[in-house]
C-alpha cells in the first residue's frame, strides 16, 4: 500500500502525538542500555517522560528551569559516557541555549541528543514566544549538527533509535501536534535519506514534519485536475539528501517546500541553496512568514496557508509561471 | 557531499601537512613537593610568555595568574595518563576560561601529552593549537570552551555521569572571576549544590580582572565565597599562587558538597611590568619587554 493509499485507508483519520512514541521508544532503549539517560528543564510533563522518570528515577536528570546548563549537563553526560536525550520544548532549547549546543555539543562533537519537542506552532494560542519555528535554521547553521523532523510516530520511533547509536549530536523534533501516519509498515527510516511518498512528473512538493500529511493530500487534489505531484519527506534537513532534491529538480522542473518553520535558513532555505548552485528551477517556499497571531495550531496552519490549498496554489503558480 | 564542503577542500589542501599531537615522554614526572611545583610552574610560565610572544596574540595576564593552579592540577592532583588520554577513570579537567589556552598547552605539554616544541605552533594557520582549546585535536582537552559560563554545566554533567555510572572519578574546572558574570553558571552551581556533588571542584581564577577593568568595578561578584556557600558549597579561600596550598585543597576529596576554591591571584604573575595590571589582558610583550619578562621569569 502506498502512503497516499494509507492515508485514504479506513482509520487514516488517526492522529498521533509522536511524544508518545518518543517516550515509549526511550523506555525501551534505556531498558537494554544503561548508558541512556534522559535530561531535562522541568518538562517531565511536556516532554513526557513520567514514564521514563517512574522507571528509572536516577537516570531522568531534570535541572530545573535552566536550559544553558540543561545543554551543558548532557555534553559533561556524553563526556562520562552516557547518552544523553537532551529533552526540552523547541523554542527554549534551541534559542535559550543555543551557544552551548554549538560550542559543547557540535564542536565538541559530543554525542548528545537534543529533543525539540513540541516544535512549530504546537503551542498555538500561548504564542510567538512559545513557538519553535525559527529552529531549523538556527540548528542548520551549526556545523556537523545532524538537523531531523521525523513525520510520524513510526519514524519517530526510529529515528530516537538511531540518534542513540549515531555517536554524534543530532537535533530532532518531536511532533506534538497530532499527525497522521504517512509511512507504510515497510518503510525503513534512513537517516540523511529522503523518501518518496509518492512519484509524479510535474512538481515536486518537499515536505517535512506536519507538513507531509498535508503534501500527499494536495497531491492528491492536484491529480483530480491532471497535474502529477512528487512527494518528498524530508525527515533529515541536515545532511541534506543531495540526490534526490536534483533528481526531482531536474525530473519535475519545479518545487514547492513546506514546513512549519519560518521561511529562511530551513528547508526552502536548504533547498534553494542546493538547486540555486546546482540546478537552478523555480521554487515556491511555504512557511511561516512572521511572528503568529492568536489562534489554535490548525487555525495558524491555514493562516499560514500551510495546508492542502496552500500547496496546490503554489503548485498551481509554478506551473504557470514556471519554465519547463 | 555538501557544496560547502566541496568549495573548502582546497584551501586545506594548500596547508602543511596537518600537526597530530601525541604522546611523549614527559619534561616533569608528578610530585607532591612543593619546591618540584614550583620549578615547574616556573618552567609553565617561560613557556607561556615564549608561545604568545612569538604568537603575537594570546591572554597572558590569564595565563600567568592561572599557572600555578594548572600545574598543580596537572602535575600532583589529577589521575590522567598522556598516553591514554581517553581512559575511561581518568579525573575531567575542563578549562572553562579557554581564553587561556596557551597556559593549558603548554602545562599539557610538559606533562607529556603532547611534545612541547609543537607549542610553538599556537595561533598558526591550521595548527591543532587555536586560540582556544579544541578536544578534537589536543590530547587531554575535554570540552571546546571559549565563550564563557560553559565549564561548569559540562562539569557539572560529567560529575553526575560518574554518579550515575558508580566510578570514583573527580571532575575540576578552571574558571575566570570574570566570567561568574555569566548567567549559565550560577544554573550549574544551584544544581550542583542541590545534588550534593563532592565529586565536582571549580576553582575559581580570582585576579579581580575582566577584559576591561576591575571585577568590582564592573559587575560586583563579592562576597563571592557566601555566594557559593549560599548555593549549597563548600567555598574555600586559598593563595592561588601557592602550590603547596592549593595541592593541600585540590588533593582531598570532597564530601557531599560541590566545592569551589575561589584562588586568589595577580594577572601577569612573575613578569614585574605585567602583573595586576589590566592593560595586560591580551597585551603581546615587545622584544625589548620579552627579554626582560625572561631574565625574570629564569630567577
Amino acid at each position: 500500500m502506498s502512503a497516499a493509499e494509507a492515508l485514504r485507508a479506513p482509520g487514516a483519520s488517526e492522529t498521533f502525538d509522536c511524544r508518545i512514541a518518543f517516550a515509549d521508544e526511550l523506555i525501551k532503549l534505556a531498558r537494554a542500555d544503561k548508558r541512556i539517560v534522559a535530561v531535562c528543564n522541568d518538562s517531565i510533563g511536556s516532554s513526557n517522560l513520567g514514564a521514563f522518570q517512574k522507571e528509572f528515577p536516577d537516570r531522568l536528570v531534570n535541572v530545573g528551569i535552566a536550559e544553558q546548563n540543561m545543554v551543558g549537563v548532557g555534553a559533561g553526560l556524553a563526556n562520562a559516557g552516557m547518552v544523553p536525550f537532551v529533552c526540552a520544548a523547541g523554542p527554549f532549547l534551541t534559542g535559550r541555549a543555543t551557544e552551548q549546543i554549538k560550542a559543547d555539543c557540535a564542536y565538541s562533537q559530543y554525542p548528545v541528543v537534543l529533543c525539540g519537542m513540541s516544535p512549530g506552532m504546537a503551542y498555538g494560542e500561548l504564542g510567538p514566544t512559545h513557538h519553535s519555528v525559527e529552529d531549523f535554521a538556527w540548528m542548520r547553521a551549526i556545523a556537523e549538527l545532524t538537523v531531523m523532523a521525523p513525520a510520524d510516530p513510526a519514524e519517530t520511533r526510529q529515528a530516537v533509535q538511531w540518534a542513540a547509536g549515531a555517536g554524534k549530536p543530532v537535533y530532532m523534533r518531536v511532533a506534538r501536534f497530532k499527525i497522521p501516519a504517512v509511512t507504510g509498515a515497510g518503510h525503513r527510516f534512513e537517516p540523511g535519506k529522503i523518501s518518496t511518498l509518492r512519484e509524479g512528473g510535474d512538481v515536486c512538493i518537499a515536505a517535512v514534519g506536519t507538513m507531509v500529511s498535508r503534501a500527499l493530500e494536495a497531491a492528491d487534489l492536484l491529480a483530480q485536475e491532471g497535474i502529477a505531484a512528487r512527494v518528498l519527506n524530508v525527515s533529515t534537513l541536515k545532511p541534506l539528501d543531495e540526490d534526490t532534491i536534483l533528481k526531482a529538480a531536474r525530473e519535475t522542473g519545479r518545487i514547492v517546500t513546506a514546513e512549519e518553520a519560518v521561511c529562511s535558513g530551513g528547508l526552502g532555505g536548504a533547498v534553494a541553496e542546493l538547486v540555486a548552485q546546482r540546478h537552478p528551477v523555480p521554487m515556491r517556499i511555504l512557511g511561516v512568514s512572521g511572528f503568529a497571531p492568536t489562534g489554535d495550531t490548525q487555525f495558524l496552519l491555514d493562516h499560514f496557508g500551510l495546508n492542502a490549498a496552500g500547496l496546490v496554489q503554489a503548485a498551481r503558480d509554478l506551473l504557470g509561471t514556471g519554465a519547463r | 557531499m555538501a557544496i560547502a564542503q566541496r568549495t573548502a577542500m582546497p584551501l586545506e589542501e594548500k596547508g602543511p601537512a596537518p600537526l597530530v599531537l601525541g604522546a611523549v615522554k614527559p619534561s616533569f614526572e608528578k610530585t607532591e613537593d612543593a619546591e618540584a611545583l614550583r620549578r615547574i610552574a616556573a618552567a609553565v610560565r617561560l613557556k607561556v610568555v615564549k608561545t604568545i610572544a612569538l604568537a603575537k596574540l594570546g591572554h597572558v595576564g590569564g595565563d600567568l595568574s592561572v599557572t600555578d593552579i594548572l600545574t598543580t592540577l596537572f602535575f600532583s592532583v589529577l589521575d590522567v595518563d598522556p598516553g591514554n588520554p581517553a581512559k575511561p577513570d581518568r579525573d575531567r579537567f575542563i578549562l572553562s576560561k579557554g581564553h587561556c589556552a596557551a597556559a593549558l598547552y603548554s602545562v599539557l605539554s610538559l606533562r607529556g601529552f603532547f611534545d612541547p616544541e609543537a607549542v610553538d605552533a599556537f595561533m598558526k594557520p591550521l595548527s591543532p593549537l587555536n586560540g582556544h582549546p579544541n578536544r578534537r585535536k589536543i590530547p587531554g582537552v575535554e570540552a571546546n570552551t571559549g565563550p564563557l559560563g560553559h565549564g561548569l554545566p559540562i562539569g557539572l554533567g560529567a560529575a553526575i555521569g560518574a554518579k550515575l555510572a558508580g566510578q570514583s572519578w573527580r571532575t575540576f574546572v578552571v574558571l575566570g572571576d570574570g566570567e561568574l558574570q555569566e548567567g549559565s553558571n550560577w544554573e550549574a552551581a544551584m544544581a550542583a549544590g542541590h545534588r550534593g556533588l563532592g565529586n565536582l571542584v571549580a576553582i575559581i581564577d580570582r585576579n579581580r580582572f575582566q577584559q576591561g577593568a576591575g571585577t568590582e568595578a564592573t559587575n560586583r561578584l563579592e562576597p563571592l565565597a557566601d555566594k557559593f556557600r549560599a548555593f549549597g558549597w563548600d567555598a574555600i579561600d586559598v593563595d592561588g599562587h601557592d602550590v603547596g596550598a592549593l595541592h593541600a585543597v585540590l588533593g582531598a576529596p570532597g564530601a557531599d558538597k560541590p566545592r569551589a576554591v575561589i584562588a586568589r591571584t595577580f594577572k601577569g604573575r612573575g613578569v614585574s611590568f605585567m602583573e595586576d595590571l589590566v592593560d595586560w589582558h591580551h597585551k603581546v610583550p615587545s622584544a625589548e619587554q620579552l627579554e626582560i619578562a625572561l631574565k625574570e621569569l629564569a630567577l
